[in-house]
C-alpha cells in the first residue's frame, strides 16, 4: 500500500490542520477542505478523502463532535465542532510543532543558528 | 470500557459515514458543474478529487475497530472454513476430543465432589472429624463428654451415627434411616430448620429425655408431602414414640457424603432406638464421628496435640476400656480416612489415567495436524512469499486447534454432565439409602473449559516448528514437502507415544477386569449362591431381651418347613455385609484386658445352629452349636485358622481350648471354621469368632434361607413364601428380602466401580489407538499412492507393496505396544491395590494385550491396505 499526501505531510499534521479550522468556525467536510486548500495557498494537495479517517480519529479521541444539520446553502451536512479538550490538545500540538519547526530550522540553516 | 456500546453503534457510524462521503462527493460536482463542467464529467472528476472511496471508508472504519478481536474473528471464520472443508477430519477430531475431554470432565467431577468440594456447611473448611488410631471415627459416648468439654481447641464438638429403625406413622411401619446425634449438633454446623426448630443441648436431660426427631427435606417431602401440619405430630420410632419437631433445610444431608438421611434424633434416645443403653459405656466405640469447627486462632496441629493430651488423660483414667492412641483430625464426609484414603487415591489413579487419555487424543490430533500442515505447506509457503507475517500463520493454525478442542469440550463437557448427573441420582445399594452426589459445579466447568484450551494449545504446537522453519521458496520450488521419510519425524514420536499410552490403558483395564472377575470367583468362605436373605431388627418391632432369641428360633423353625429349603439360620450380621463388629479377645492367660494387650481384634458373628450348612461355610474341626448352646451352659465359641493361628499358634490345638474377652469372659473353642472375607474382597486373612446366639443375643437378625438343589427355587417365590411365613408370626415385623448374591453386590461395588471406569478408560484408549494407526496409515497411503503405483507397474508384488504401505506405522505400532505393555505392567502394581486379584505377572493378561494391540493394528491398517492394493498405476501415472 502506498502511502498518500497526508501521510507525506507527518503524522498528525492533518488532524492538526483540522482542528485549527475548525476553532475558527464549525465547519462540514468538504467546507473543511476547501479551507485549508485556500489557507495553504493550494500548496497542499491533499487528496480529499484522506480527510475522513483523520476525522474519524478525532471524533474517537473527542477532540471534535459532530451533528448533522443544514449549511448556510440549505444542504444537508455533517457539521464538525472543536470540543473543550480539542481545544486543550491543538495548544499542546501546536507548541510542540513550533518547537520541532525551530529545531528543524535549526538544523537546515547552522549559520543562522551560530549568528543567533 | 465503552467498547460495548461502541459496538452497537458501529452500524450507526457505518451509515453516517457512507452518506457523508456520498454528500460530500456530490457537493463538489455540483460545485464543478457550477464552474461549467458536463454533469458527467464533474462527477468524474468529484470522484477523481476525493480519491478511493473504498479505501478511505475502509480507513476510517478502522479508526473505530477493536483490532485484535476484529482480526481474530476474520480468522476464526477462516478456519470455520478451513474445516467445513474437510468434515471428516473434524469429525474425527471433535469426538476424539470429546471423548478425552469428557473423560477428564466426569473423573474431575467425581473429585471435586467426593475430595476436593468440602461437605455442604457453613464454613465448611474449619469443620474437622476427630479420628482415633485405627478405630477412625469410632468413640464411644463418654469418650465424646470427655473430649467436648476437656477441649480448649473448637468452638464446640458434636458427635453422631448413621442408624437405622423402624418408623411408625401410623400407617404402616417402614425402615428409616437416618442419624442419632448429640444435642448440639445442629447448633454446632451452624444449620437453621426449615420448618418448626431442632433440639439443642438444653433438651439433653439424661438417658431418654428428649423424643424428638427432626425430618429431613426429603424425606417430609416424599412421605408427608409437604404437609406443614406434622409439626407436633407424635410417630413411633422402634415402637417408641417420638415427636416431630422440625424439618432440616433443603440441601442439608449431614455429615456424611454417601447416606441421604431420612431423620435426626438425640442420641441421648439410643436406648429406645438401640434396647440397650449405651450412653455411660465407655468401651462402646459406637458413635460414629466427632465433628466441630476449630477456634479461628488454633492450628490443626495444636488441635491434635490438646485432643492428645486429653488422650493421655482419659488412657491413664481408664485403663480398661482406654488404651492410648493417638488422635487426628480428619475431613468429614467420607467417615474420615476410612473411606476417604482409598476414594482419594482411586479418583486421584483414576485422573491420572484420564490425563493420559486427554495425552494420547492429544497426541493423535498433533500427528493429524501435522499432516495437515504439511499438506497446506504450499499454501503456507505461497502465504509467506506474499509477505505474511509466521504469527499470522501461527495464529491461524491455534484458531483451528482451539474451535476444534472448544467444540470436543463442549461436546464432552455436555456429555459428562448427564452422567454425573445419572451417577448422582443412581442408588447402587437397594436397600440403602446411599448415592454418590457428584452433581457438576462451576468448578466443573471451569475445569472443562481449562482442558479443552490446555489440549487445543498441546495439539496445535506440533507443527509450529514446521511452519517457523518452512522456506517459501524451496516448498513452491519443489511442489510439496520431502518425499517418504527417511528419518523419524515427531509425527513418528508422537505416534508411539500415543500408542503406548493407549497400551497402557488397555493393559490395566485387562488386569482390572481378569482381577474382578477372579474375585467374584475366589473362595469367600461362605457360599452364597441359592441362599436367600431376609433381614430386620426385631427392635424396631418392639422385641427386648429374652422375647428376641425365641422370637428368632420361632422364625427359623417357621421358615423351615417351607418347601425347597434345606437349611435356615440367624446371624445377627453376615461376612461382607456392612456392619461388622470386631471387638478384641484375650489370651486365656491374660490379666490385663487393655486394648493394647488384645492378641487380636476379630470379626464376631452371633449365629444360630446350622448357620455353617446355611452358609455353606465348612467346618473343619469340632462341632458346630446347637439350641443346647443357652445362657446356663458353658460359653462357647467356633472360631476360623487364622483366628487359631493368631491366638493360639497353633491350628490343631485350638480345638478345645480357651480365650477371654475385654470384660473377662472365659471361652472354649469348641469348633474350627475355613477361613473367609469379612470385610472387603482385598483384605489379608482376619481372624473371626461364632457365638451361639443364645449366649450372645442380638436382636439385628439376617435370615439365611439355602435352597435345596444347587440352583435352588426361583428366588423371587422364596422370598415371597419366606414373607408369608414371617407376616404370619408377627405382621409388624418390618422385613427386607434379597438373595446373598444380590447383598454382596455392596462390598463389590467399589470393585465393580473400579473396573467399569477402567474399562471405559481402556476401551477409549483402544479406540484411540484404532484412530491413530489410522489416521497414520491413511496419511502414509495417500501420500505415496503415485509412489506405489509405479511399482506397481515395474512388478512389485502385492506383499511388498504392502510392506512400502504400511511397514512404518506397523512397526511404531509394535514399539508403541511394547513400550506401553511395560509400562502397563508397572502401572497395575498400583491397581494391585484397589482390584483384588489384580497381577499384571498373568501369562493371560500380557497375551489378551498383545492379542488386543494386534487386532487394533489389523483393523485400523485393512482399509489403508485395502486402498494401496487397489492402486491403478495407469490412473495415477496419468493424472501427472
Amino acid at each position: 500500500m502506498t502511502d498518500h499526501a497526508a501521510r507525506d505531510l507527518f503524522p498528525g499534521a492533518l488532524e492538526m490542520m483540522v482542528l485549527e479550522s475548525l476553532r475558527r468556525q464549525p465547519a462540514h467536510g468538504y467546507a473543511l477542505v476547501q479551507h485549508i486548500r485556500q489557507r495553504s495557498n493550494n500548496l497542499l494537495q491533499v487528496e480529499e478523502g484522506s480527510l475522513y479517517p483523520a476525522l474519524q480519529r478525532l471524533l474517537k479521541a473527542r477532540l471534535v463532535k459532530a451533528e448533522w444539520g443544514l449549511s448556510a446553502t440549505n444542504r444537508r451536512v455533517r457539521t464538525y465542532q472543536i470540543t473543550a479538550s480539542g481545544l486543550r490538545h491543538l495548544e499542546r500540538q501546536i507548541s510542540s510543532f513550533e518547537r520541532m519547526f525551530e529545531g528543524i530550522a535549526l538544523v537546515l540553516n547552522p549559520r543562522k543558528a551560530a549568528t543567533k | 470500557m465503552n467498547w460495548i456500546s461502541r459496538i452497537f453503534r458501529r452500524r450507526t457510524l457505518q451509515d453516517d459515514l457512507s452518506e457523508e462521503i456520498r454528500l460530500h462527493i456530490e457537493e463538489r460536482a455540483e460545485q464543478l458543474i457550477r464552474e461549467g463542467m458536463s454533469p458527467t464529467e464533474a462527477e468524474r472528476q468529484a470522484r477523481i478529487a476525493f480519491g478511493s472511496r473504498t479505501l478511505f471508508e475502509e480507513r476510517s472504519r478502522e479508526v473505530w475497530q477493536w483490532p485484535t478481536l476484529e482480526s481474530v474473528w476474520a480468522d476464526v471464520r477462516l478456519a470455520l472454513r478451513q474445516l467445513r472443508r474437510s468434515p471428516g477430519f473434524t469429525i474425527a477430531a471433535v469426538l476424539t476430543l470429546a471423548l478425552a475431554i469428557g473423560a477428564n470432565a466426569v473423573v474431575f467431577g467425581m473429585l471435586n465432589a467426593l475430595v476436593l468440594r468440602p461437605l455442604n456447611l457453613p464454613r465448611a473448611q474449619s469443620l474437622y472429624a476427630i479420628e482415633h488410631g485405627s478405630d477412625y471415627g469410632y468413640q464411644s459416648y463418654p469418650d465424646y463428654l470427655d473430649l467436648r468439654d476437656r477441649n480448649r481447641s473448637f468452638d464446640s464438638l458434636a458427635a453422631f451415627t448413621a442408624t437405622q429403625a423402624g418408623l411408625d406413622t401410623g400407617k404402616d411401619a417402614s425402615r428409616v434411616f437416618g442419624y442419632q446425634t448429640s444435642g448440639n449438633y445442629f447448633d454446632t454446623l451452624g444449620i437453621q430448620p426449615y420448618l418448626g426448630r431442632f433440639f439443642h443441648c438444653s433438651d439433653e436431660r439424661g438417658p431418654n429425655s428428649a423424643p424428638y426427631i427432626v425430618l429431613s427435606y426429603t424425606y417430609w417431602h416424599s412421605h408427608f408431602q409437604d404437609d406443614r401440619g406434622v409439626m407436633g405430630r407424635v410417630v413411633q420410632l422402634n415402637k417408641h414414640p417420638f415427636t416431630i419437631i422440625g424439618v432440616a433445610p433443603p440441601g442439608f444431608r449431614g455429615t456424611l457424603l454417601l447416606l441421604s438421611p431420612d431423620f435426626f434424633m438425640p442420641a441421648v434416645n439410643q436406648e429406645q432406638l438401640d434396647g440397650h443403653s449405651a450412653l455411660n459405656a465407655r468401651g462402646a466405640r459406637w458413635v460414629l464421628e466427632v465433628v466441630g469447627h476449630l477456634k479461628p486462632a488454633v492450628t490443626p496441629a495444636q488441635a491434635v496435640a490438646d485432643l492428645n493430651s486429653i488422650g493421655s488423660y482419659l488412657a491413664t483414667t481408664y485403663p480398661k476400656e482406654d488404651g492410648f492412641k493417638s488422635y487426628t483430625l480428619a475431613r468429614p464426609g467420607l467417615y474420615g480416612d476410612l473411606l476417604g484414603r482409598p476414594a482419594r487415591a482411586f479418583l486421584t489413579g483414576l485422573m491420572l489415567l484420564a490425563a493420559l487419555i486427554l495425552l494420547a487424543a492429544c497426541a493423535n490430533l498433533g500427528s493429524l495436524f501435522a499432516a495437515r500442515a504439511a499438506d497446506r505447506s504450499r499454501e503456507v509457503a505461497m502465504r509467506l512469499a506474499l509477505g505474511s507475517r509466521r504469527i499470522r500463520i501461527l495464529r491461524q493454525l491455534f484458531t483451528e486447534s482451539l474451535l476444534l478442542s472448544l467444540a470436543g469440550g463442549a461436546l464432552g463437557l455436555a456429555g459428562s454432565v448427564l452422567l454425573l448427573r445419572g451417577l448422582s441420582a443412581w442408588q447402587p445399594l437397594p436397600r440403602f439409602p446411599v448415592n454418590v452426589p457428584v452433581t457438576p459445579d462451576a468448578n466443573v466447568y471451569l475445569a472443562a473449559l481449562a482442558f479443552a484450551l490446555l489440549s487445543g494449545f498441546l495439539f496445535g504446537i506440533v507443527p509450529v516448528r514446521q511452519v517457523l522453519s518452512a522456506n517459501p521458496y524451496e516448498v513452491v520450488k519443489s511442489g510439496s514437502s520431502a518425499g517418504p521419510g527417511r528419518r523419524w519425524t515427531v509425527r513418528d514420536l508422537l505416534l508411539v507415544l500415543q500408542i503406548a499410552i493407549c497400551a497402557v490403558l488397555v493393559t490395566s483395564s485387562i488386569v482390572a477386569v481378569r482381577g474382578l472377575v477372579r474375585s467374584l470367583h475366589s473362595n469367600f468362605g461362605f457360599e452364597p449362591r441359592a441362599v436367600m436373605m431376609a433381614d430386620t431388627d426385631l427392635k424396631m418391632a418392639g422385641y427386648i431381651g429374652d422375647r428376641v432369641p425365641a422370637m428368632q428360633r420361632h422364625m427359623i423353625e417357621a421358615v423351615e418347613t417351607l418347601p425347597g429349603v434345606a437349611h435356615v439360620a440367624a446371624a445377627n450380621s453376615t461376612p461382607l455385609g456392612g456392619v461388622q463388629v470386631k471387638p478384641p479377645v484375650f489370651k486365656d492367660e491374660a490379666h490385663d484386658f487393655r486394648p493394647a494387650n488384645a492378641s487380636a481384634t476379630t470379626f464376631q458373628y452371633d449365629i444360630s445352629p446350622n448357620y455353617f450348612q446355611a452358609a455353606g461355610t465348612s467346618l473343619l474341626a469340632g462341632r458346630a452349636f446347637s439350641w443346647n448352646d443357652d445362657k446356663n451352659a458353658p460359653r462357647v465359641a467356633v472360631v476360623n485358622r487364622e483366628f487359631a493361628h493368631q491366638v493360639f499358634a497353633s491350628i490343631p490345638a485350638a480345638v478345645g481350648s480357651y480365650f477371654r474377652l475385654s470384660d473377662g469372659t472365659r471361652i472354649q473353642v469348641v469348633g474350627l471354621v475355613e477361613d473367609g472375607k469379612y470385610m472387603s474382597l482385598t483384605e489379608s486373612p482376619q481372624t473371626a469368632m461364632f457365638f451361639p446366639l443364645l449366649q450372645s443375643p442380638s436382636s439385628q437378625t439376617f435370615l439365611l434361607v439355602r435352597s435345596k438343589g444347587d440352583a435352588g427355587r426361583d428366588p423371587q417365590q422364596i422370598a415371597e413364601a419366606v414373607r408369608g411365613k414371617l407376616r404370619l408370626l408377627d405382621a409388624g415385623l418390618p422385613l427386607e428380602t434379597e438373595t446373598w448374591s444380590n447383598d454382596l453386590d455392596a462390598a463389590m461395588f467399589p470393585a465393580r466401580l473400579a473396573t467399569i471406569s477402567l474399562s471405559v478408560l481402556g476401551i477409549m484408549g483402544a479406540m484411540l489407538a484404532l484412530t491413530g494407526i489410522f489416521g497414520m496409515a491413511a496419511y502414509s497411503v495417500s501420500k505415496r499412492l503415485r509412489d506405489l503405483g509405479i511399482r506397481l507397474a515395474l512388478g512389485a508384488h502385492r506383499r511388498e507393496l504392502l510392506q512400502a504401505a504400511l511397514g512404518r506405522p506397523l512397526k511404531l505400532l509394535a514399539i508403541g505396544s511394547a513400550a506401553g505393555l511395560l509400562l502397563g505392567v508397572l502401572a497395575s502394581r498400583v491397581l494391585a491395590l484397589l482390584v483384588y486379584q489384580a497381577t499384571p505377572r498373568d501369562p493371560l493378561v500380557l497375551a489378551t494385550v498383545v492379542l488386543a494391540m494386534s487386532l487394533l493394528g489389523l483393523a485400523a491398517t485393512w482399509i489403508p491396505a485395502q486402498r494401496a492394493l487397489s492402486v491403478d498405476p495407469l490412473i495415477l501415472l496419468r493424472e501427472e
